[in-house]
C-alpha cells in the first residue's frame, strides 16, 4: 500500500497522528513533575530571609553571614575605600552593570548603584566565575592589587566595591535584595 | 569475528536449555571459541581490567551505601567515623572504593590511548570507539557524583565549581544558567537536596556503565579485536581461541595489576586522596586550592587556561566531546602507528602533552616557573598545552593521514609472528 497508490489520508492516519500526538503531550505532561521535584522544595524557599545586626562590625572590616546556604559579605568601608571605588570610571569595568537586586537590570555599576548606604558593602559572597567564597583583602593582607577581594580558585579580582576588575569572573559580586531595617539591621531576601 | 556459532550442548540439560534461552551459547562464543588475532600484546589486557575494576566499584560500593547516610549533617561522620573505624572492614571497603576509582580511570587511560596508538577507532570500530567514549562519559559523572559523597571541604567545593559550570550559559541567555543550576542543586546553593540525588545518581550510573560495557564488547565482538599490526586477520592461522590463550594472559596481568592496586590500598591509602577532604564541608570557606581528582586535571587545566568563562566552558566540553569525532578525523588508510612514522611522534608529543596538562592543572592558579630571573607563567603552559590538545585532533590528526607516507605493512599477522613458517600454512 504506497503513497502513491493512494493519495488519500485514511481514517486510519487521522487516527494515528492523532494518537501519536496525545501520546506525546501526555509524556510532556507526565514529565514535568520529574522535572520539576528537582527545583527548591518549599522548605528550602521558606528559608529564604534573614536579619542580620551590623552594629558590632568595626570601619575596614568584613563579617560574613549564612544567607541561603551561601557566604554574604558585610563590609564596613573605610572612607579610603569609598573614595578607591568611586575613582573608577564605569566605562573602565569589564561589567558596567551594578548587579544590584534592589535597582533596575540596566543600572550602572557606580559605587552608588552598588550599595544603598556608602559605608555598608552588602555582597553574596559566591564568584560569578565558578562559584568560589572570594578572599577579603585588607591593608595587613592584601588580596589582589584592587583592594577588594581575590578568588583564589582561578585569580578573580575584585575591588572595594565588589566589582570585576581582572580574572575569569564575568560579573560583578551580586548585591542581593535588602533593605535597612534600623541604623544598623538589615533584612536580606 | 561473528563467525557460526560452534557451540554443541554436551548434555540433555543443556541442550535442553539451549532450545529455550541459548545463553551457554552466547557465553561459549563471546568468552570461549571468540577468534582472536595471535598477536595481541601486553596493553590489550586492559579490557579485562576494567571489567574487573567495574565489579569491583559495584560491590564495594553496595556495601558501602549499607552504611553511608546522604544528610549534609551526618554524611561525613557516617564516612570517616562509621566507615572508617566503626563497621567491621569498613576502612577496607572504603579505601579499596576509592582507590578504586583511581585504578579505574588508571587502566581506562592506558586503554584509550593504546586505541589511540593502534587504530582501534577506524573502520569498521567506529562505533566501538564511540560506545567507548560514552563509558568515559559515564564514568566521569559517576566520579564526580562519588566525590562528593564524603562531604568534605573538596567534595563540597569540586561540587560547587563544576556544577556552576552550567552558569556559563547566563552569558547567552540570562538567568538561564542560574536556573539550571538552581535546578540541579535543589537550593541557591550545594547543600543537602543536592547531596541526596548525587547519592541516587551515583548508585545508578555504575549500572548504566555495565549496560554500554555490554553494547561494546557486541561492538567489538562484531568486527573482532584490532592488533598491533592494524591488519585484518587472514583466517585462522591469524587466530585463536580467546580461551585458554588470553583468559590466561588477562588473568595473570590482572593479578598484577591487583598487586599494584592492593599496595595503594594497605600503604598509601590517601596517595590519590586530598587532605582537605579530611575537613568537613563548609559552606562559607573555599580551601585555598581547589583541585579535582588526578584523571580530570589535564581538562581542569584547559578550564583554567582560558580568561573568560564561557569559554572556557565550552573548550573543556569540546576537548570531550572531540574525542567522539576521532574515528573521521584520522584519514590515514594504515590503523597502527607502528607503521605511520610522523603520526607516532605526533601520539607521543600527545601522550606528554596530557602529563603536562595534568601538572598545570594541579597547580595553584598563579603558579609560575621561576626560570633564571624570569617567571613563566604555568597557565601560559596550560595555553600551550591546551592548543596542541586541539591542533592534534583537529589539524593533524586529518592532515598526516593525508600527507604521510606509511610504512608497508606486513602481509598477514601469521607471516609477521612466525615468519617464513607463516607463510607456508
Amino acid at each position: 500500500m504506497t503513497a502513491a497508490a493512494k493519495p488519500e489520508p485514511t481514517r486510519r492516519d487521522f487516527l494515528y497522528i492523532a494518537t501519536g500526538a496525545a501520546a506525546t503531550a501526555g509524556a510532556v505532561f507526565a514529565a514535568w513533575p520529574f522535572i520539576d521535584q528537582m527545583n527548591p522544595s518549599s522548605a528550602v524557599l521558606a528559608m529564604a530571609s534573614i536579619e542580620a545586626d551590623l552594629s558590632a562590625i568595626q570601619p575596614g572590616q568584613q563579617v560574613i553571614f549564612k544567607w541561603r546556604g551561601h557566604p554574604l559579605f558585610v563590609r564596613r568601608r573605610t572612607p579610603k575605600e569609598i573614595a578607591e571605588a568611586r575613582a573608577v570610571q564605569v566605562s573602565d569595568l569589564p561589567d558596567p552593570l551594578a548587579r544590584n537586586a534592589n535597582l533596575s537590570d540596566s543600572a550602572p555599576a557606580t559605587d552608588a548603584g552598588r550599595t544603598i548606604k556608602p559605608e555598608w558593602l552588602v555582597l553574596v559572597g559566591v564568584c560569578t566565575h565558578l562559584g568560589c567564597t572570594p578572599t577579603v583583602s585588607t591593608p595587613g593582607s592584601p588580596q589582589g592589587s584592587f583592594g577588594g577581594w581575590l578568588c583564589h580558585c582561578h585569580g578573580s579580582e575584585y575591588d572595594t566595591a565588589g566589582r570585576i576588575r581582572k580574572g575569569p569572573a564575568p560579573q560583578n559580586l551580586a548585591v542581593p535584595p535588602y533593605a535597612f531595617t534600623g541604623p544598623t539591621k538589615i533584612k536580606v531576601g | 569475528m561473528a563467525g557460526q556459532s560452534t557451540y554443541v550442548p554436551g548434555t540433555a540439560l543443556t541442550r535442553w536449555l539451549d532450545q529455550r534461552l541459548p545463553i551457554l551459547r552466547l557465553v561459549n562464543d563471546t568468552v570461549t571459541t571468540y577468534p582472536t588475532p595471535r598477536n595481541l600484546n601486553f596493553w590489550y589486557v586492559f579490557g579485562a581490567i576494567l571489567a574487573f575494576m567495574l565489579g569491583v566499584q559495584i560491590v564495594t560500593g553496595i556495601v558501602l551505601a549499607m552504611h553511608y547516610v546522604p544528610n549534609a549533617d551526618l554524611a561525613f561522620g557516617s564516612v570517616e567515623g562509621r566507615i572508617m573505624r566503626e563497621v567491621n572492614y569498613g576502612w577496607l571497603i572504603r579505601y579499596t572504593h576509592a582507590n578504586g576509582a583511581s585504578m579505574f580511570f588508571l587502566a581506562v587511560y592506558i586503554h584509550m590511548f593504546r586505541g589511540l596508538y593502534y587504530g582501534s577507532y577506524k573502520a569498521p570500530r567506529e562505533v566501538l570507539w564511540i560506545l567507548g567514549v560514552f563509558i568515559y562519559l559515564l564514568m566521569m559523572a559517576t566520579a564526580f557524583f562519588g566525590y562528593v559523597l564524603p562531604w568534605g571541604q573538596m567534595s563540597f567545593w569540586g561540587a560547587t565549581v563544576i556544577t556552576s559550570l552550567f552558569s556559563a550559559l547566563d552569558q547567552i541567555i540570562p538567568h538561564l544558567g542560574s536556573a539550571i543550576t538552581t535546578w540541579l542543586w535543589g537550593d541557591f546553593a550545594v547543600g543537602d537536596a543536592t547531596l541526596n540525588r548525587f547519592f541516587s545518581l551515583h548508585y545508578l550510573l555504575p549500572f548504566a556503565i555495565a549496560g554500554v560495557v555490554m553494547l561494546h564488547i557486541w561492538a567489538l565482538h562484531v568486527p573482532g579485536n584490532n592488533n598491533p599490526l592494524g591488519i585484518d586477520p587472514k583466517g585462522p592461522q591469524d587466530m585463536v581461541p580467546f580461551h585458554p590463550y588470553y583468559t590466561m594472559k588477562d588473568a595473570f596481568y590482572l593479578a598484577l595489576f591487583v598487586l599494584f592496586f592492593a599496595f595503594f590500598v594497605f600503604y598509601a591509602p590517601n596517595f590519590f586522596g586530598n587532605p582537605d577532604n579530611y575537613t568537613q564541608a563548609n559552606p562559607l570557606v573555599t580551601p585555598p586550592d581547589i583541585v579535582p581528582e588526578w584523571y580530570l586535571l589535564p581538562y581542569y587545566a584547559m578550564l583554567r587556561s582560558v580568561p573568560q568563562k564561557l569559554l572556557g566552558v565550552l573548550v573543556l566540553l569540546g576537548a570531550i566531546l572531540t574525542l567522539l569525532f576521532i574515528p573521521w578525523l584520522d584519514r590515514s588508510k594504515t590503523r597502527s602507528c607502528r607503521f605511520r612514522p610522523v603520526m607516532k611522534k605526533l601520539f607521543w608529543i600527545f601522550a606528554v602533552d596530557c602529563v603536562l596538562l595534568g601538572y598545570a592543572g594541579a597547580q595553584s592558579a598563579d603558579a609560575a616557573w621561576h626560570l633564571g630571573g624570569m617567571d613563566l607563567p604555568l597557565v601560559w603552559l596550560a595555553r600551550l598545552g591546551t592548543a596542541y590538545y586541539f591542533a592534534f585532533f583537529w589539524v593533524l590528526m586529518p592532515l598526516v593521514g593525508k600527507l604521510e607516507r606509511p610504512k608497508p605493512v606486513p602481509e598477514s599477522i601469521a607471516q609477521s609472528v612466525l615468519g617464513k613458517a607463516g607463510e607456508s600454512k
